[in-house]
């Protein structure tokens, strides 16, 4: 599925909720179902640090695609980084780099990526993104 | 406790309170941020603008001479609120512009290497940062005065910190974290016995309790217009006149010169010396319509009625399972802080904030007071004259809406 699809995908999913409630509980499910990183993982490279909730973010290559694993201690911001991990893990680093997000937006949840929210998922984004374009640079050199 | 006020009335003069978030009725609890606005204060500014802007202190027609009385009569009001002589006041964009000034011009011409200056553990950042960048230019050391459990100052720690090193001691009056209102004229008194000059941050202060400097016999102290109901970018520095004297400027331009050749300047008299620059007029005219509305409904009946929402919001929070109350002062102000169970601070203010319920969450700026509790922050529910019961018992639903969801 490429990312776009994802992105529609997840869109629908969340237009079922009719109200704020249940879309929230869906996104604490969602923090709650991810499997997160160790505590080892949890270190200062690895941490994306926001005002008030802190991201930690890896990223490794498997066969050409780029797989991300994240977590955080609070548990919207991490039920947020399942959505966004739904949508960018296992893409290539050309396709993370050059496809917009725009499903956070549909689905209602912007506010999340202001800047005030200080939760570090704005600069969790663009840590995908800069990860995924020190890839591509790799991949096209050792093309 | 009665109130004499009339809540539903108050509440009428500030239009924000009927707002809808996220399709909620408005419950304000972010009040120690800072506070909502009355339609005197408003409609002050917007007057201004319509009918009476100038630039002031120069001109020598009519709008000029009007906008310069209406500001030093603001001067003159906010002096009498405190206890102060008018030219001991200087106008600044607000508390943490105050404590720079302060720490600036005092500091860069009284600090030499050994000297010690103290601060205490909950002090917020801009009664911290200013003095850190200070120490590091003069070599001055930064003494802490360390809290208890309940959030309070170990004064005999204090004691112990003073000393002939002694030049500066700058404390919170108020915590804006705990809501811990510190012992401050023991504070004062202790550091001139050794010499050393006093300033309080008066940021929590000045909009729940009266403040009178000559009593208190302070040398300094620092506050806000926005958190006392009046505009932001505007707030103020108390100094005694006979230190601020012979203090040098802060900031150099115009309206802070006697006179000025290419080659040198010499500075106005009191206060003007700090204040270069057009300052912001209207909200400092909008400020002299805070200190009217203060004093319109009384501070001791503001107190009294925070205090009493305090006092509910507190007995309900500790009915809770998990509750854990940071900042239990014997005296304290109408802050409430607090985090449930091992639910993140975060979670549970984006929780509130779709309940349409405004609480602060996060470190509140004093990172050190929560590396001292061991935690990364709290929530943070604080009062004002307009909030009412109702609104508490709103809040304590919506926090155990939040926990449900949570847990």
């Amino acid at each position: 599925m490429t990312i776009n699809e994802k992105q529609d995908e997840l869109i629908e999913e969340f237009s079922m909720f009719d109200e704020w409630m249940d879309k929230y509980e869906n996104i604490i499910d969602y923090g709650k179902s991810l499997k997160g990183l160790s505590d080892s993982d949890k270190n200062e490279d690895n941490i994306v640090r926001g005002c008030q909730s802190n991201v930690w973010l890896t990223a490794k290559v498997e066969d050409g695609k780029l797989i991300f694993d994240a977590d955080s201690d609070a548990i919207i911001t991490k039920g947020i980084i399942g959505l966004l991990l739904e949508i960018f893990s296992g893409q290539t680093p050309q396709d993370i780099a050059t496809t917009n997000l725009y499903a956070l937006e549909k689905i209602g949840l912007k506010e999340h990526l202001s800047p005030n929210r200080a939760n570090g998922l704005v600069s969790m984004v663009q840590k995908i993104k800069m990860t995924a374009l020190a890839y591509r640079a790799k991949q096209n050199q050792e093309k | 406790m009665s109130t004499p006020l009339n809540i539903s009335e108050i509440r009428k003069e500030f239009p924000i309170l009927e707002e809808k978030v996220n399709g909620k009725p408005l419950v304000y609890f972010d009040n120690a941020a800072s506070s909502q606005k009355p339609l005197s204060v408003i409609n002050t500014i917007s007057n201004y603008y319509l009918k009476e802007h100038a630039n002031i202190h120069r001109g020598v027609h009519s709008l000029s001479q009007k906008a310069t009385s209406r500001y030093e009569e603001v001067r003159d009001k906010l002096a009498h609120w405190i206890g102060a002589e008018s030219k001991e006041i200087i106008f600044t964009r607000g508390t943490t512009e105050a404590i720079n000034l302060f720490a600036s011009t005092y500091g860069s011409d009284n600090l030499k290497e050994g000297d010690e200056i103290i601060i205490s553990t909950l002090e917020h950042h801009s009664n911290m940062v200013p003095w850190h960048m200070w120490c590091k230019k003069t070599g001055a050391k930064l003494r802490i005065i360390p809290i208890n459990d309940k959030g309070e100052l170990e004064l005999d720690e204090y004691v112990k910190l003073l000393n002939d090193r002694t030049k500066i001691v700058s404390v919170a009056h108020i915590s804006n974290t705990l809501g811990t209102v510190n012992d401050v004229k023991f504070i004062i008194d202790k550091a001139h016995e050794f010499g050393a000059v006093v300033l309080l941050d008066g940021a929590q202060a000045l909009p729940h309790i009266k403040v009178d400097v000559k009593e208190l016999d302070v040398d300094f102290y620092a506050s806000s217009a926005h958190k006392m109901y009046g505009p932001t970018g505007i707030g103020f520095l108390y100094g005694k006149a006979e230190i601020l004297e012979k203090m040098t400027p802060y900031h150099g331009g115009g309206e802070m010169i006697k006179s000025v050749s290419l080659e040198e300047s010499t500075y106005a008299d009191l206060p003007f010396k700090f204040e270069a620059g057009t300052p912001s007029i209207a909200d400092t005219i909008a400020f002299g319509a805070a200190i009217d509305f203060l004093a319109k409904y009384g501070i001791e009946n503001i107190a009294a009625h925070e205090k009493m929402l305090h006092d509910y919001a507190t007995e309900e929070l500790k009915k809770m399972d998990g509750i854990r109350l940071i900042g239990t002062a014997d005296n304290k102000a109408g802050v409430v802080s607090f985090l449930i169970g091992d639910i993140h601070h975060y979670d549970l203010g984006v929780i509130l904030d779709q309940l349409g319920i405004a609480v602060r969450t996060g470190h509140h700026c004093t990172q050190p007071l929560m590396h001292r509790f061991q935690i990364s922050g709290t929530v943070r529910a604080s009062f004002a004259i307009y909030n009412t019961k109702e609104e508490v018992d709103v809040f304590i639903a919506g926090v155990k809406r939040a926990v449900k969801m949570l847990s």
